[in-house]
């Protein structure tokens, strides 16, 4: 039997499109629109003008506090704007527009890196670079790496968890990077336990992409430290909290982090961009995002510079297709439905889904028949009927004891409620207002 | 892009599974029972399903329509269940304006008078049904014969079901042994020549349905597996201590419309618990009172009662039968 979190999970199809697609690389944007705010926590302050000229990697807005990061610009070019500009969120946020100048692309962009395992740094270092670079949690979190590296004296994290899931249906882009970057991630896995002095980890790989664990297999032979682990197909397996339950066994507390149970856990892709820190000096200015949907002529995977407008990279598929009704940063389960594709890709953009007619639309929502199969499949033990209801009716305290801060968002009960009740919105919904009223407590 | 882009909150997918489907698949998983009363009792059970199935759609529509003036959905498919459960839960050739009258105490008062579907804490069929037995007693205990003719609409004279014989004549001081000529065989029993509520006759037909329910995911095998093991495993007791005073298991799980009441009521989604261990204490309680009604109290039948007060503490067993939440059981960190 393969190892899976115990309670609940869904197995929606797959759609898996992409996952032989090698991922190409997108051709230089024009211009870049760089958001200042593309992770969790402060925004970063801009420190550069307009009419500026910048240079590849250069930084263009610091880190702000412990739990903020650096934002890099992706291209060389010239600051033209600074601007409000719509992102992900639906809200307008300040972003740096740089326009691209081809004459001055450098070296640093092309390719070989050839890979480079010996591991020079001492922690200090290592940690400095991870800072610098702007790493955040590329598997959608964007939470600041740092920050969870930070283990101060009271280190007691035995085991490090390489997150290789990717449970959203249709998304392929942390696959394609398995694959091809097996063994630069291995050595990026080796930087972490070094840095962390930890002698275990452990990368978790559902069992739809056994090429994948075979790849990291064979790059990880040589090391008897580093584990691979094939996981039964089952979303949300990619949750932090799911995945060290079926990996490790061991149970995050309510309210706790993976810390307070001897772990920590980090995306495949941050591992890459980690390495490519500390190995290379190169700071995050591009992530591998899945062009998917059931109607996309060419849907691949590409290395795509941050700041690059969804536009350009649906153009590049073929243009979004007749009959489109919704297009998706993320993945289907929990990505966010945007706009318009002047949208641009950020550090947290794993893939862009273009949805048709027949699968965007919603059902009307009907009476609860309480057949309990969103309390079945929740994997945080929730019964998201309950909390809907409570919210509903502006109960909140109640919706408070009944735990409704732990939903992980995961969706699986509006997935399967056959009354298509929006049972996450209203949870949602629930969970700001009991956030308030805790910080108005407070 | 000419159509408009819809921005909604994630999930963006579904997984087509339709309150709709549920309940047709139920609706699906009832028709070899309703073929096998078709052929035991001929007519009356074609008169006696469509008077229910009809009279329900028909009041819920006007309810809604007229009195309550919310939308009418007798479109779901629930109220055609609550049609077809009450005519398998009454005896073929009751007077047509019963019939009639336990559908809208059915749909009426046990389903649209508490909120409509999803709110009703009683099985509305079951509702139906109880209120008959208790208003017309001697027409709802009167079961005809099974024919062997199948034209021939049956004679509401005769017969008893096999428990009503059995709990006569143990109070006349008969035993076991002299009762067993007068019941059914257990093979009679499974396959449905024998007396009783239209739909309760043939134990396999039921079972059919309602391993079709558990293949299709409507329902969980725990109600059902854990309500007759209690069954059986109570009845046993008394039958090992007593074998003259006391039917046999067999006899308990084939007839009295335990099979029906077991994978078709207890079952109801709406009116059974929503977590698994809520399901096992409800299963474990409609097993006992059914036992207890069936051998002290005054029907030989009983699990239409079980069910219906096992439904009253439904809300409370899902108040305290919650699932375990995750991370709610706090480990020492480990170091
Ligand atoms: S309540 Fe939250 S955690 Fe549970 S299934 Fe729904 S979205 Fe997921
Ligand atoms: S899945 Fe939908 S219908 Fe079923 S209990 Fe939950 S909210 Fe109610």
């Amino acid at each position: 039997m393969l190892k899976t979190f115990p309670k609940g999970g869904i197995h929606p199809a797959e759609n898996k499109i992409t996952s032989s697609k090698e991922i190409k690389r997108m051709p230089i944007p024009k211009v870049v629109y760089v958001p200042i705010a593309q992770h969790i926590g402060i925004p970063s302050e801009i420190i550069v003008d307009r009419k500026d000229k910048v240079e590849i990697g250069q930084v263009v807005a610091k880190s702000s506090g412990f739990v903020s990061s650096n934002i890099h610009s992706p291209v060389a070019g010239t600051v033209t704007k600074l601007d409000m500009i719509v992102d992900t969120s639906g809200y307008k946020k300040q972003c740096i527009v740089i326009r691209t100048d081809q004459k001055n692309e450098s070296n640093f962009e092309e390719p070989n890196f050839p890979l480079k395992k010996e591991i020079s740094m001492d922690q200090k270092d290592i940690l400095k670079h991870i800072t610098d670079s702007g790493i955040v949690g590329l598997g959608g979190a964007t939470f600041p790496s740092h920050v969870k590296l930070d283990l101060k004296n009271d280190n007691h994290v035995d085991c490090l968890i390489i997150n290789g899931v990717e449970c959203e249906p249709y998304l392929t882009a942390d696959h394609r990077l398995m694959l091809e970057k097996a063994d630069e991630i291995i050595v990026g896995i080796q930087i972490l336990m070094h840095a962390l002095h930890i002698q275990e980890a452990v990368i978790g790989i559902e069992n739809n992409k056994k090429d994948a664990i075979k790849a990291l297999k064979k790059a990880a032979q040589s090391d008897k430290r580093i584990k691979v682990a094939a996981l039964q197909v089952k979303y949300p397996q990619g949750s932090e909290k799911q995945l060290i339950k079926a990996i490790i066994k061991r149970e995050v507390p309510k309210g706790g982090l993976p810390m307070d149970v001897g772990i920590i856990v980090h995306n495949v892709g941050t591992i890459f961009a980690i390495y490519q820190a500390v190995q290379y000096d190169r700071p995050l200015i591009e992530r591998v995002v899945t062009v998917t949907g059931k109607k996309i002529e060419n849907a691949s995977n590409f290395w795509v510079k941050i700041g690059t407008p969804i536009k350009d990279l649906v153009n590049e598929v073929g243009g979004i297709p007749e009959g489109t009704r919704k297009i998706v940063n993320g993945g289907p389960m929990m990505g966010k439905a945007i706009k318009n594709t002047d949208v641009p890709v950020t550090k947290g953009t794993s893939g862009i889904l273009v949805i048709s007619e027949d699968e965007a639309s919603r059902g009307e929502p009907k009476n609860c028949i309480r057949c309990g199969e969103c309390v079945d499949v929740c994997p945080m033990g929730l019964e998201p009927h309950l909390l809907m209801n409570l919210t509903e009716k502006g109960i909140y305290e109640t919706a408070a004891n009944e735990d409704i801060m732990t939903c992980i968002e995961c969706g699986s009960c509006s997935y399967v409620c056959p009354s298509h009740r929006p049972l996450l919105d209203y949870i949602r919904f629930g969970k700001s207002i009991v956030k308030k009223l805790n910080t108005a407590k407070n | 892009m000419a159509d408009p882009i819809i921005i909604s909150a994630s999930p963006h997918i579904h997984s087509a599974r339709t309150s709709k489907k549920v309940m047709y698949d139920v609706v699906i998983a009832l028709i070899p029972a309703f073929l096998v009363s078709l052929y035991v009792f001929g007519y009356s059970a074609m008169i006696l399903t469509s008077i229910a199935v009809i009279s329900c759609l028909l009041f819920e529509f006007l309810i809604q329509k007229y009195i309550l003036k919310t939308k009418v959905t007798i479109s779901d498919g629930s109220a055609l269940i609550t049609g077809i459960l009450l005519a398998f839960n009454l005896p073929a050739g009751l007077p047509i304006w019963m019939i009639i009258v336990g559908s809208l105490v059915a749909i009426g008062v046990a389903k649209l008078s508490f909120g409509g579907l999803g709110f009703n804490i009683f099985n509305p069929a079951l509702v139906g049904r109880v209120f008959l037995l208790v208003s017309f007693p001697v027409q709802m205990t009167m079961w005809p014969t099974a024919v062997e003719n199948n034209t021939v609409i049956a004679d509401a004279v005769t017969g008893a079901t096999p428990l009503g014989i059995i709990k006569e004549g143990l109070q006349f001081g008969e035993t076991m042994t002299s009762l067993s000529a007068k019941i059914p065989s257990n093979m009679d029993m499974l396959l449905g020549i024998t007396g009783g509520s239209l739909g309760e006759m043939s134990a396999i037909a039921l079972l059919i349905g309602g391993l079709y329910l558990i293949i299709r995911k409507v329902i969980s095998w725990h109600i059902p597996v854990i309500l007759l093991a209690t069954i059986a495993i109570m009845t046993s007791i008394f039958w090992l201590v007593n074998s003259e005073q006391f039917a046999n298991p067999i006899i308990h799980i084939l007839s009295g419309g335990a099979i029906l009441g077991t994978f078709y009521m207890a079952t109801d989604l709406v009116t059974s618990p929503m977590t698994k261990k809520g399901m096992v204490i409800f299963a474990i309680g409609i097993g006992i009172i059914t036992v207890v009604i069936r051998l002290f109290g005054a029907y030989p039948e009983g699990i239409s009662f079980a069910i219906l007060i096992m439904n009253a503490f439904v809300p409370l067993i899902n108040k305290y039968f919650k699932p375990r939440r995750f991370g709610s059981k706090i480990k020492a960190k480990i170091v």
